[in-house]
């Protein structure tokens, strides 16, 4: 039923309130009066007034037995690019890194890639099977695993295509869409280890390869150090079961590479003494170089680093104390340190790592204290690993690997803020 | 012997004969789990490596595959290989990999002709994975080898010889060399790192970037119950929840909700009309002769269609079959025809 809209709705979250922002064609006055959430209503002298939610009951426990979030912030969705890819099915979409707070992303925003739509697994009928060069194969039901000791970790996941539409040039004006191909949840899962330690790998084995039980038959070579490190094969994040688009019942986590190897509904682990040379790992997900060659099982995600706030759609709407804020990660270990530049790299500020900091996980920073002055700036962030990487500029990158390698953009983003507080993705020489 | 230990005897005689001591640690969770059959791996076992291993008896030639290709493969990936919309180029782009725009093609990047096969066989034709014969997808793997001229016209490829075909671009793929592009001395500039700041590119000017609104779940809201009852009462006894599920075989190549052609024409708004009357799809000759011949889908008509879509139209026009280019060949379920309907009727509604 159609829902009467009360003078007290939200106009439906930062994206909207930044196109009503923008056309107000604002400066100095204009700026104080655009907030990110709208002033209450006032009644002149007579003090603020009473809202009917002070008055009248709200919702009923029994209104939401799975909760949303308000439906003030109905615009933080995931959201895709149209142009991007031939269908919808075979095709991406963006975590709204924009309106994230802290370094866990809610399971509902979590972007999806699906090479042949999501499968809808039922988890009865789902089996994990082991075999190959093992010495016992094995088939396991969703209820075997449940009896195997599980352990509860938080990763990020990155596709190793986030930013590759920003090789040439600034292209997309959104932290969503120039960084949203990611996000960072708590699994919880059985240490593929055991699994193989039961099946017995032998001891020529050198290669796993993974399938997904999806129309895609999803399926990626992995090597067997990295299988015996720190892979799970996970059936919750964040506390629940896989959510459908993640791979529901079974997925596999491989933490710090590439997303496109943590295979979703996963059903099959071959085990063998060479990779399989898969066609995502040879016709896509390799990184052509200028001279024509190309760079082959490039998993490792590297260290990188975004502002969140401001950006295109967060813009400044007021001068004086303002936040910034952004995440960082590292593929190959964990985040050290995040700079921050306020002069397009000429010079920086070490900024503050907030909360808990771990491997192979976002990590939120902040530059505290910062006001702006309402001058235009040039924004920048840099993330520095315990490995001693450190994120580079674009044209340290492009020198290297040219443009068309489409995979592994680490570059430092430049956010440009305008006079009038509007944030837009520029590309510095 | 038990009927166990010889299931866990047959298991092994599967697994390779140099895979290791067999004298290996028991197992921790003993129980947990169970050994698959023989038959049970086979099953499942659809890899192909590209030296061979796994590949299934079988053989196709380019002239058998070029004749699965153009009823398969050719709505989405052109008659000649060539792509359309954004799916993939599967020929030609020899010398172009260091060009300004690569072509990366089967012929022009792949290494291995053995993922050609894996391919086929696990994800092909998209939206009706696993269908294919492995005959079928050997012949597929001839023709595109062939038509990338990898391959002779006449070469059978079998499971003898898939793994030992060469790729034209195989010896320019190399292990990943990173970490790269890292600071002079490794250590990164605090101040003064650089002279001065030019903006070469502003995403603005480009102009791609789709809308950022927060009005996107509004227009789910605002569909009023009542007249979603009534369509679902007129689509008789289907079931448009299980027609969702059904359509899946569809979407691959129809839009329904908005009126956007993809390889097949937009459903949007099809009850009511005319056959072949889509503005601007480019429809077989066969298909505007059932137009001219009057038919009007209604749920009566598209039954008869999604039955058996060839057949049905030929009818219409006194042919045995008629020869449209939809792959598709038809629901075999009465029930799934009917959901179908009865979704299509709410989905495609304008």
């Amino acid at each position: 039923m159609a829902k009467k809209k009360s003078n007290t709705t939200g106009d439906g979250g930062p994206g909207l309130q930044r196109r009503q922002f923008l056309q107000a064609g604002l400066a100095g006055s204009a700026l104080a009066a655009a907030g990110t959430f709208s002033a209450p209503k006032t009644a002149g002298a007579a003090g603020l007034e009473i809202p009917d939610w002070s008055r009248q009951l709200g919702a009923s426990v029994d209104d939401a037995p799975y909760g949303k979030p308000s439906r003030h912030e109905s615009g933080v969705v995931r959201r895709s690019v149209e142009w991007l890819t031939a269908t919808r099915e075979s095709s991406i979409n963006f975590t709204p890194l924009y309106a994230l707070d802290g370094f866990v992303t809610p399971n509902g925003i979590c972007f999806e890639r699906h090479h042949g739509g999501a499968a809808d697994v039922d988890p009865v009928e789902h089996r994990l099977m082991i075999h190959g060069m093992v010495d016992r194969p094995l088939l396991f039901t969703m209820e075997d695993l449940l009896r195997l000791p599980r352990v509860s970790k938080f990763f990020f996941l990155e596709c190793a295509a986030n930013g590759g539409m920003e090789w040439r040039n600034a292209q997309l004006n959104g932290v969503q869409f120039t960084h949203g191909m990611i996000h960072c949840v708590q699994y919880t899962g059985v240490p593929l280890k055991l699994l193989l330690e039961e099946a017995g790998v032998s001891t020529k084995a050198k290669w796993l390869m993974v399938e997904g039980g999806d129309s895609a038959g999803m399926n990626r070579s992995v090597p067997i150090e990295k299988a015996l490190d720190d892979c799970m094969v996970a059936f919750a994040m964040n506390g629940e079961k896989l959510r459908a688009e993640q791979g529901y019942p079974l997925r596999l986590v491989v933490p710090g590479f590439e997303g496109n190897m943590w295979v979703k509904w996963l059903r099959r682990i071959e085990v063998g003494d060479e990779s399989w040379q898969a066609r995502e790992e040879t016709s896509k997900y390799t990184d052509l170089m200028p001279d024509g060659r190309a760079r082959r099982f490039t998993w490792e995600m590297d260290c990188k680093s975004v502002i969140t706030s401001p950006c295109p759609e967060n813009p400044l709407t007021q001068k004086g104390p303002n936040v910034i804020t952004g995440l960082a990660w590292s593929g190959r270990g964990t985040v050290k340190r995040v700079d921050v530049s306020l002069d397009g790299g000429k010079n920086w500020t070490e900024a503050r790592l907030d909360g808990p900091v771990m491997p192979k996980c976002l990590t939120r920073f902040y530059l505290d204290g910062w006001e702006w002055d309402g001058n235009p700036l040039y924004m920048q962030s840099r993330a520095i690993d315990d490995t001693g990487y450190v994120q580079p500029q674009m044209t340290a990158l492009q020198k290297v690997r040219g443009v068309n390698s489409i995979y592994h953009n680490n570059a430092i983003q430049t956010w440009h803020i305008t006079k009038t507080g509007e944030v837009e993705n520029v590309r510095l020489a | 012997m038990s009927v166990w230990l010889k299931g866990i005897a047959a298991a092994l005689a599967l697994t390779f004969v140099a895979s290791g001591p067999l004298d290996a640690a028991e197992r921790k969770y003993e129980g947990v789990g169970r050994t698959p059959t023989a038959e049970e791996i086979k099953s499942w076992d659809i890899d192909v490596r590209p030296d061979g291993q796994g590949a299934p008896v079988g053989h196709g030639t380019a002239g058998e595959g070029e004749r699965v290709y153009l009823v398969k493969c050719a709505s989405c990936h052109g008659e000649f290989g060539e792509g359309g919309g954004r799916y993939p180029v599967l020929i030609g782009g020899h010398g172009t990999l260091k060009d300004m725009r690569p072509e990366k093609t089967i012929g022009s990047y792949w290494p291995y002709a053995s993922t050609v096969f894996d391919y086929i066989k696990r994800a092909m034709p998209f939206g009706d994975a696993q269908s294919l014969t492995d005959d079928e997808t050997y012949a597929l793997t001839a023709y595109l080898l062939f038509m990338n001229d990898v391959i002779e016209e006449d070469f059978a490829v079998t499971q003898d010889n898939i793994g030992t075909i060469e790729m034209p671009n195989q010896a320019n793929f190399f292990m990943d060399p990173r970490p790269d592009a890292q600071p002079e001395g490794g250590t990164a500039c605090m101040k003064d790192c650089k002279d001065k700041i030019e903006v070469i590119g502003r995403a603005r000017v480009l102009d791609v970037t789709p809308e950022t609104g927060g009005d996107t779940t509004e227009g789910a809201e605002a569909a009023p119950a009542e007249e979603k009852t009534e369509q679902v009462a007129a689509a008789e006894t289907g079931d448009p929840v299980a027609g969702r599920s059904v359509f899946n075989k569809c979407k691959g190549c129809h839009v329904i909700d908005s009126p956007k052609n993809r390889v097949g024409p937009s459903l949007h708004g099809v009850f009511g009309r005319a056959a072949g009357g889509v503005d601007g799809f480019r429809y077989s000759k066969d298909f505007q002769k059932v137009g001219d011949a009057g038919l009007v889908w209604d749920a009566a008509t598209l039954a008869g269609f999604l039955t058996d879509p060839k057949g049905y139209l030929g009818g219409v026009i006194g042919k045995e079959k008629a020869n449209t280019r939809m792959a598709f060949g038809g629901l075999r379920k009465e029930e799934d025809v009917r959901d179908l309907i009865a979704y299509m009727k709410e989905a495609s509604a304008e």
